[in-house]
């Protein structure tokens, strides 16, 4: 058996090892952890002109089944030593949580909770594809027709697989594809450079669960081949900054997954009780390192801006780096330092402009930006802005930062813009109707609930069954 | 399997003799080209008499500059002895501003004929039609091509396509452009297979690759696929090799341009791996793989290193040109009693992104 496992792509479930590979290293020794076989543009061009064949493996499956399945992969993945690679390796799950944060910087305790909900994820799937589906009898599906409440109803896939261009910040992400699986629709995907593993171990459980292996498309490769997956699937989902997502928003069949932006308000209402809020501000700015589009990037208030951001700042910004074992660590690190060094410099290009303050760095002791352990991290920074108009009012970044915007109540929604969720502490009936009819927010949560809490049976970032399947009109003589 | 030192030694002392010549040639009134001769009055030093051996050369020649070719008329190069015969004029680059220009008469038959003796029959049948889907226009290649084919009995039909136009495109990240316009060659090169009997095909690896996407070329009635123009990573090759030719078609890939002529690859053995090794048509081009931050060393073997090119012609002399590539040095390999440059790539290419386009 090689030293160094080897991670082939997966073409149509078959391993391909390509003479193109990469190493996936520890970000903080630069000891290389696996091999990745990286493959070109061709191949996958080339698989897709057989994807039918992946769909039919699958439909040889009942939903129900692959439902089964899905449940069984859940334990699976959480339990169990896994197949890694091709060269005769295993991964139990102890060495997928140090592999994994070896290589994305995660400390172990973000890789467990992102693991759980992977996990949670596969074991609830039926209620999701309920959520999902608005109730559809899924028999519906295997059979292409039926009815539902009286009426006559048939569905079809809008597209033979579903391409996947993940990214490396957080395991968690790979919840979002997993109804593709019980939905039949195959899988064509590009793993994050520095997190090879969730899916690779995801795609292996639900194997070893029952699932066929032809279901499966694993394609290391390069933006060439990305871009491949985005054009040829028919329906992808892309994950990313604005740079890389804008070029797709009106691709309608591609849908964008970038920076959330969330958010929370708090209403005239409420203002005045804002210090019982500050531990649930702080832990939806802050859980999971901060590297969740859901995390909270913006606290907007009608007063108290400057206390509020003092308060948690004195909160945040003591958080310093801490070793990756260390079942308190909340910060995570950078895989890629140089992704650090750009976040850095754009918080010190957008202070340059009037109107912003870093309320943290009273309460830091340190730079923003810190080394530990051979690995670069950003401490938490916490900028009161003094409008939205200020460049660092509405930004988002891989680490816990936010700012706090002061905005009265009645011009909050005209500013938000676009976000993926938004935690609005309010009792305000008026201004709860305003927020439940404004198109800009994805996910509302009324009340003080954290943006970082997932309901399962509450679709967000887009309805997947939506996107994948298409309603056709039937009339049967 | 090595080379023995005789057969190394008999063809470092064949390129030395024909450098000697072609330097006596370049440098002499009665034969030579005003810009050498320019140049040698200006530098001070007789070649003719200073430079015995390609390791003179290397040690007294600087780098040719692209820019010559570039700024100069054309006239500066016709030696003495071809005054009054018509030339070609041959261009490269150009993607923005003056394209480099080289003037020639007979060498690119020269090469292709010596060339056309490593085409099989099997793959290349003679007497029957090639077609060439590539860069035409002002560029050798499409003289050189139509020249192999008929040297081997056959027609060639031709596609063009205009790599000035797909770099300006992909630079300004235009890809739904690009992507249009290789459809548009490509679609033209399925009408002509479909419409026509070819059995031989010259194009770049994204062309074949893109037209193996639209027809099966086997059955189109292809048997050989001759290559070049762009990077070939050992991973590539194997995807053209089994999953575009499906292992039916032979693969005869190149490293060749405007300037050096055409470097023929060695027979992939399995140990190669896919890794593609080409030996230039020595003595009358001369590659080296050289240190990039000490051009005058070259580096060891099985290391990357910048491409130099030295071409010794009568048509051209052209010194030590630093070409915008870089290989892996390989050891002479039979029938190549001469060192081999490998998977050549951008120079660069490691450390940032290359237009290399469509083609």
């Amino acid at each position: 058996m090689a030293a160094l496992p080897h991670l082939p792509a997966l073409r149509r479930g078959k391993p391909y090892a390509s003479l193109d590979q990469v190493e996936v290293k520890d970000c903080r020794t630069g000891e290389a952890l696996a091999r990745l076989s990286q493959v070109n543009a061709g191949i996958i061009r080339k698989d897709l002109a057989r994807i039918s064949e992946a769909r039919s493996a699958l439909m040889q499956f009942s939903c129900d089944r692959l439902l089964e399945i899905c449940h069984q992969a859940a334990g699976f993945f959480l339990n169990e030593s896994l197949p890694l690679g091709d060269q005769g390796h295993t991964q139990t799950p102890q060495q997928y949580v140090e592999t994994l944060s070896a290589t994305s910087g995660l400390p172990f305790v973000m890789v467990r909770r992102n693991m759980e909900k992977v996990a949670s994820a596969l074991r609830q799937m039926r209620t999701i594809l309920n959520s999902l589906t608005r109730g559809l009898d899924l028999g519906i599906l295997d059979r292409g027709l039926g009815e539902q409440a009286g009426a006559r109803i048939s569905f079809y896939a809008a597209s033979p697989c579903l391409g996947l261009v993940m990214p490396s910040n957080s395991p968690g992400v790979n919840s979002l594809w997993l109804p593709a699986i019980p939905l039949k629709i195959p899988v064509i995907l590009k793993p994050g450079r520095e997190e090879p593993w969730t899916p690779y171990r995801i795609i292996q459980a639900l194997i070893a669960a029952g699932c066929p292996a032809q279901a499966f498309g694993f394609y290391p490769t390069d933006h060439e081949g990305s871009a491949e997956i985005l054009r040829g699937c028919g329906r992808a989902l892309v994950f990313g900054d604005k740079s890389t997502t804008a070029q797709y928003a009106n691709n309608p069949a591609i849908q964008v997954h970038g920076p959330g932006l969330s958010k929370i308000l708090i209403g005239e209402d409420q203002i005045e009780r804002w210090p019982e809020f500050i531990d649930l501000m702080a832990s939806s700015i802050a859980d999971n390192g901060g590297r969740s589009c859901i995390n909270a990037s913006t606290v907007v208030v009608p007063r108290y801006a400057a206390e509020i951001a003092d308060a948690l700042a004195q909160k945040l910004g003591p958080l310093a780096p801490l070793p990756p074992q260390d079942e308190t660590a909340k910060l995570a690190a950078f895989a890629n330092s140089r992704m650090a060094d750009s976040i850095d410099a754009a918080i010190e290009e957008g202070l340059r402009s009037p109107g912003a303050v870093e309320v943290t760095a009273k309460y830091r002791n340190g730079s923003r930006k810190a080394s530990f352990e051979g690995a670069v991290y950003m401490r938490p920074a916490i900028v009161l802005c003094d409008s939205f108009a200020h460049p660092l009012a509405n930004r988002e970044f891989l680490f816990p930062y936010a700012s706090v915007v002061q905005a009265a109540q009645a011009d909050m929604l005209s500013q938000i813009g676009p976000s993926l969720v938004v935690t609005a502490i309010t009792q305000d009936t008026a201004f709860r109707a305003a927020l439940l009819e404004s198109p800009l927010i994805d996910r509302l949560n009324l009340g003080p609930i954290s943006t970082m809490q997932v309901a399962w049976d509450q679709p967000h970032e887009g309805n997947l069954f939506e996107f994948l399947y298409r309603r056709r009109a039937l009339e049967l003589s | 399997m090595s080379l023995d030192p005789n057969t190394l030694s008999a063809a470092q002392n064949q390129l030395d003799a024909h450098m000697r010549e072609i330097i006596a040639w370049h440098f002499s009134p009665e034969t030579g080209c005003p810009f050498w001769l320019d140049w040698a009055s200006k530098a001070g030093w007789d070649p003719r008499r200073e430079v015995k051996s390609f390791a003179d050369l290397v040690a007294r020649f600087p780098h040719f500059q692209d820019e010559w070719l570039r700024e100069l008329q054309p006239d500066v190069w016709v030696p003495a002895k071809y005054q009054g015969r018509p030339y070609n004029i041959f261009e490269t680059g150009g993607t923005t501003g003056m394209p480099k220009q080289r003037i020639g008469w007979d060498d690119y038959k020269t090469d292709y004929e010596e060339f056309s003796s490593k085409l099989p029959d099997e793959h290349f049948p003679r007497g029957a039609a090639w077609l060439m889907v590539g860069p035409t226009g002002p560029r050798r290649l499409r003289l050189a091509i139509e020249h192999l084919a008929n040297f081997r009995g056959s027609p060639c039909y031709f596609v063009d396509l205009d790599p000035r136009w797909v770099k300006k495109v992909m630079g300004e990240k235009k890809l739904d452009q690009a992507r249009a316009y290789m459809d548009h060659v490509v679609d033209q090169a399925v009408i002509l297979l479909r419409h026509r009997k070819i059995s031989a095909l010259f194009t770049t690896p994204k062309l074949l690759e893109a037209m193996g996407e639209k027809l099966d070329l086997y059955e189109a009635g292809i048997r050989g696929v001759f290559c070049g123009g762009t990077t070939m990573a050992p991973q590539y090759v194997r995807f053209i090799v089994e999953e575009v030719l499906e292992g039916r078609i032979g693969f005869y890939p190149t490293y060749g341009n405007t300037l050096m002529g055409l470097a023929a690859s060695a027979p992939l053995r399995p140990e190669d791996n896919f890794s593609v090794t080409y030996y230039a048509p020595q003595p009358r081009a001369v590659l080296r793989v050289v240190n990039p931050s000490q051009t005058g060393q070259a580096v060891d073997y099985d290391t990357w290193g910048r491409v130099e090119l030295t071409t010794l012609t009568r048509e051209l002399f052209l010194p030590r040109f630093l070409e915008r590539d870089e290989a892996i040095r390989r050891q002479p390999r039979d029938p190549y009693p001469w060192d081999g440059v490998a998977e050549v790539r951008p120079f660069g290419a490691m450390e940032k992104t290359i237009v290399e386009g469509v083609y």
